[in-house]
Parts: C-alpha cells; structure tokens; sequence
C-alpha cells in the first residue's frame, strides 16, 4: 500500500509540473503585449515597461518560468493586482469558504443520491424507481447555473424562506476562526450563528449537489442491481434476515465500489461547477475569487486561482483511489 | 439486367431483414431503444430550429422597443415575453438554438479532428511520442474542463469564437486518448499484420483500417460530448466569457435575466429549459448510440 501512494505520488511529479507550465502560460500566451492587454489601451508607456518588470516578462521564457516555479515552491502565489496583496494571503478564506459549500454539497450528494439509487434498486420498476430515475436523467442534463437562479427566484424571492446570497447574516458577521463558519460558530457557542450559516448554504449546496447527486443515484441503482442478483444476497434471504439489513449491510458494502470512482470523479466536477454556484449565490469562495479576477484582468489571481483549484482536484483523485484500497481489500496495488 | 431489379417491395424488405452488419444491427437496436429515439427526436427538433429557426421566429432578435414592451410577461402576442430591452424571448430562444448547437457541433468536430490526429499518432507510432503525447493528455485532464475553458478564454479574449475554441481544446485529451487505446488494440490484430506483411504503407493502414475501425465508439463519446459542450458554451456565455451582447446566445441570456429576476423571472425560464431540452436530447440519443454501437460500454 505505501509502495503504491509513494509510485502515485512519484507520477504525479510531470502532471503538477505541466500544471504549473500551463498556468504560467497564461499571461504569456495573451496575444500581442500582455502588459498592454492588462493595463487597457489608456495606461502609459512608463505604466507598461514597470507591469513588464514586474511581471518578470522582459526576461527570457525560461528564466521566468524558473522563477515562477521557485517562487511557488516558496510559497508565493504571486500579488494581486487589484488588492495589492500576496495572493498566498488572501486566498485562504477563500479556499475554506469554497471547501465548505463543496463538503455540504457531497454530503447532500451521498445521502440523497445513494439511498434513491438503493431504493431504486430494491424496488425495481416501482413507481419511485421510475420517479427517481426521471429526475436523475434531468439532473444529469441540468445547467446548474440556471438551477440556481430558479432556486433564488422561488425561495429566495417568492417565497422568502432562505437566503439567496453570501455565507452569513451582513448584521450578524461570524468572526472567523478557520473560516469554515459551521466549525467557527460551534466553536464559539454561537447556535443563533449557526442557523445563518447553514441556512446560507442551502440553496447553493442543492445546486452544486444536483448533477452528482443524479449521477450517484443511477450508478448506485446499476450497481446494487448487479449485487443483489448474487448467491450470498440469496443465501442472506434464505436464512431469514430482514430485507433492510441484507440490502444495507450486505449488498452495500459488495455495491460500493464503483460508487465511490463516481463520487472521486464527480470532486473535479464540484470544483468547477463552484465556480459557477458561487457567482450565482455571491458565495465568497475560490470561484468568485477567480471570477472577480477575470472581470479585472487580475491575471496573477486568475493564475493562482486556477493552479490552487487544479491541485485541488489532483489531490482528491489521488486520496480516493488510496480510498479504495481501504474500503475493498479485493483491490491489490503493485 | 431486368433480373438485378427486384420484383415488389416485399422483395426489398425481405432483403433489407436478412441482411446483417454492424451498422444495421445498431441501427435495429437503437430505433427499437424508445428513450433513445425520444432523444433523437428532441435532437432533430433543435437541429430543424437551428436551420430554419430565423424564419419561423415572429421577431427579429435586436428589434427593441423598450418604451412599449418592456419586460412583459408571456402572453398571446409574446409567448415567451420580453426582456429589458423590450424584445421578444420568443424569437431570441429559436435564434440561439443556431448559436448552440453550432458550438456543440464544431466544437466537437475540431476535438475529435486533433484528437484523433494525436491520439492514432500516439499509439500507432508508440515509444517516446507516445508518452508526451500521453502525459500532455494527463496535464490537460489534471484540470476541472470548465477552469481549463476558462483560462483559455482569459488568454484569447472573452467571445463565442474563443469559447468555442476552448470547448474544443478542453475535450481533445478525452477523443486522443479514446483513440489512442483504439488504436493499441486494433494494432495487433492480424489482418493489420498481414496488411503490413503485403507492404501496405502506414497511412493506407491507418486510413483504410484503423480509423473506420475507430468510427463506432467516437460517434458515441462525440454525441454526449456535444452534450457536456452546450453547457459549457451556456457556462461561459453566462459568466461573460462566451457569446457577447447582444447575441442570442442561451446563457448569455440567463446572465441578463439574472439582472431582471425580480420582476420578470420569465426571462429566466425558457432560456435555461432551451439548454437543458437540447442537453437532454443529446444525453439520450447517445447513450442509445452506446447501447446500440458498442455493446460492451454497456452499465
């Protein structure tokens, strides 16, 4: 098992160097002068050649690129344009706001989506396995950027039962510990707080959960099918378990495998659709972040940005394939 | 001569029964799927709007008349209602059926033409271009696709021309390394030995044997790969990154309606159930292709 993270760790070397070459490509590859397309067509001549030193792009490629890299090594994310702040700084609220919606979303995903996919499959061709399976279709095809906005308009407008922007009360602000609120406000004490701050993550944490959620619910069902037509289900039944425990504790445990890929797959998916629940919901997270930079042409944040949420997803991969060497010891590595 | 002529239509239909090919057992397959052709059906329906959408729309999709009918709900005159410049949702919705499905369509032919380019040089060829090759693919799928769209577009410039090239770059890894392991498995089939063994030169053999040989199982990933590209297409347009006003672009609408929501959600109805229909459609149909196509893809 340690052979086999060290091998995974080891591969993942040329992937998190390519990584960084591409983001670092970005500002080097804005057609014409990079410094000119930041700055607009109003900046000064004087105002270009200081962004160009800056930037380090008076340096040949490859002594930039060496640069960059040591810089990053180091910690250095680069410096906002916008806010004058190391990007190193700044991001981390971001990060966890990002890490908090992503977490509730997974949770909603899982339960929801497995336990339809179970119920689905136990009792197939009912009317919940068609209901279920249904809107899992239509939650595969869902944009959820229009999920959203739909959401907003009946909960947050009409009927005026949650709220439809940001992560906490604007009058009631949550003083930050880790700046994953949930955490912050039982830390504290603060329950009234905490109500808030879950009652903010609802309606983004059900858009960003709806095409996992779909997708989870069908592989589930697919999966628990093929199970629950093995000898041992039967024998479970013959011996005259209840049907609850055989289809929750037996099937399950043999179903879950190809779940859970789904679920690790499912993490990039995430990350990339919080970028688009997070502008909708004005939710402070990495997505808005990245969103806010491309609206300023903050290109050293949309670099950091970008490369942060790609090794994100990098190291999620890696940690649920090691996962499934947990969860089936059938799974050998070499 | 008369005899080549078949006698009646039952002569032509007991032909057609007996006849048997892949593409004919696929085609029985898939026209026997009904939620496959429901999807087909939703596909064709769009793809008709696309070509003869502009005539059939009331309105033009820039006439505006903000003093007289701005932001109307649906009605008999305005089916879909209007937005804040007064025009007609209707018309923009049938307009932008073009614009999205012509992302979806080229974004995907320029993935699956450079795909398979790297991909059957990858694996045809092997050693040392394979493996850059391959660890390029690695790189570009080590990003969540919509970031990965996103940082082209921030170095091309936001524009439905630039979207739709980096909806393109984004899925090249998934078509190259499709066609890639195709092309591996095909390689060591004998016929392509004998091929060799015969003196047929390289590009005859990719040309004549791998690539058709490759045909089923792209036509699948390409059909749900249109899918994931409408979305995507919507997801840049919305964020501003895609189609700029005052196209009719699907998701550039539903950013202008984001504006208008408390008044007039209509404007975000029916741009958003144009995106999900035709995703819908196109979801269906290929998972019938794959059922239908390449049996052992199956669930």
């Amino acid at each position: 098992m340690l052979r086999y993270i060290g091998k995974r760790l080891l591969q993942l070397i040329p992937v998190l160097l390519g990584m960084t070459f591409v983001v670092f490509m970005i500002i080097r590859a804005i057609p014409g002068n990079p410094a000119q397309v930041i700055l607009g067509q109003l900046a000064t001549k004087e105002a270009i050649e200081a962004l160009e030193i800056k930037l380090g792009l008076d340096q040949p490629w490859y002594t930039q690129y060496f640069d960059y890299l040591i810089g990053l090594f180091q910690g250095d994310l680069g410096e906002s344009m916008r806010t004058v702040q190391p990007v190193a700084n700044e991001i981390w609220p971001y990060l966890a706001a990002t890490f908090e919606l992503a977490l509730f979303a997974v949770i909603i995903a899982v339960i929801i989506g497995v336990n339809a996919g179970i119920i689905s499959a136990w009792f197939q061709n009912s009317w919940f396995d068609y209901l279920a399976m249904v809107i899992a279709l239509i939650g595969v095809s869902m944009p959820i950027f229009w999920l959203g906005l739909m959401e907003q308009w009946l909960f947050g407008i009409e009927l005026q039962w949650l709220p439809t922007s940001g992560r906490e009360e604007v009058r009631n602000p949550v003083s930050a510990i880790t700046n994953l609120y949930v955490l912050d406000t039982i830390l504290q004490g603060r329950f009234d707080q905490l109500g808030q701050v879950l009652k903010h993550l609802v309606l983004p944490g059900i858009a960003l959960a709806t095409i996992p959620m779909a997708i989870i619910a069908r592989m589930t069902r697919s999966s628990m099918l093929e199970v629950m037509r093995s000898d041992f289900i039967r024998t479970a039944r013959a011996k005259g378990q209840k049907m609850f425990w055989v289809v929750y504790k037996h099937a399950l445990k043999n179903a879950i495998i190809p779940v859970l890929t789904v679920i690790g797959l499912q993490m990039g998916l995430l990350l990339g659709g919080a970028i688009l629940t997070e502008t909708i919901f004005s939710w402070p997270g990495i997505g808005r972040y990245i969103y806010d930079a491309i609206q300023y042409r903050d290109y050293p944040v949309i670099q950091s940005g970008i490369l942060v949420v790609a090794f994100m997803f990098v190291m999620i991969n890696l940690f649920v394939d090691i996962l499934y060497g947990l969860v089936d010891p059938r799974i050998k590595y070499d | 001569m008369t005899q080549m002529v078949p006698n009646s239509t039952n002569e032509i239909m007991a032909k057609k029964d007996t006849s048997t090919g892949p593409w004919r057992d696929a085609w029985r397959s898939f026209s026997k799927n009904k939620v496959a052709l429901v999807g087909a059906g939703i596909v064709l329906f769009f793809i008709l709007l696309a070509i003869f959408g502009p005539f059939l729309a009331p309105q033009g999709i820039n006439e505006q008349a903000i003093k007289d009918h701005r932001l109307l709900p649906p009605s008999s005159q305005f089916w879909f209602g209007t937005d804040d410049l007064g025009r007609d949702i209707f018309s923009r919705v049938i307009h932008g059926a073009r614009i999205s499905l012509g992302v979806g369509f080229f974004s995907v032919v320029g993935s699956v033409v450079v795909g398979s380019i790297l991909g059957i040089v990858a694996g045809y060829y092997g050693k040392w271009i394979d493996t850059i090759i391959s660890r390029i693919f690695d790189i570009m799928l080590a990003f969540p696709s919509i970031l990965l769209a996103i940082a082209v577009v921030s170095v091309l410039g936001p524009s439905l021309r630039n979207a739709l090239i980096a909806i393109a770059i984004i899925n090249i890894p998934n078509f190259g390394r499709l066609i890639r392991s195709k092309v591996l498995s095909i390689k060591e089939e004998e016929y392509i030995t004998s091929a060799k063994a015969i003196g047929m030169k390289d590009l005859r053999i990719l040309f004549s044997h791998i690539l058709p040989n490759s045909l089923a199982p792209v036509i699948v990933a390409g059909t749900l790969a249109i899918a994931s590209a409408i979305i995507e297409a919507a997801a840049l347009g919305f964020l501003g990154l895609g189609a700029q006003a005052p196209a009719p672009e699907w998701g550039k609408m539903l950013a202008d309606a984001r504006v208008v929501l408390r008044n007039a959600p209509w404007t975000m109805v029916f741009p958003g159930i144009a995106i999900m229909l035709t995703v819908l459609g196109f979801n269906l149909m290929g998972d019938g292709l794959r059922d239908a196509l390449d049996p052992r893809m199956k669930n």
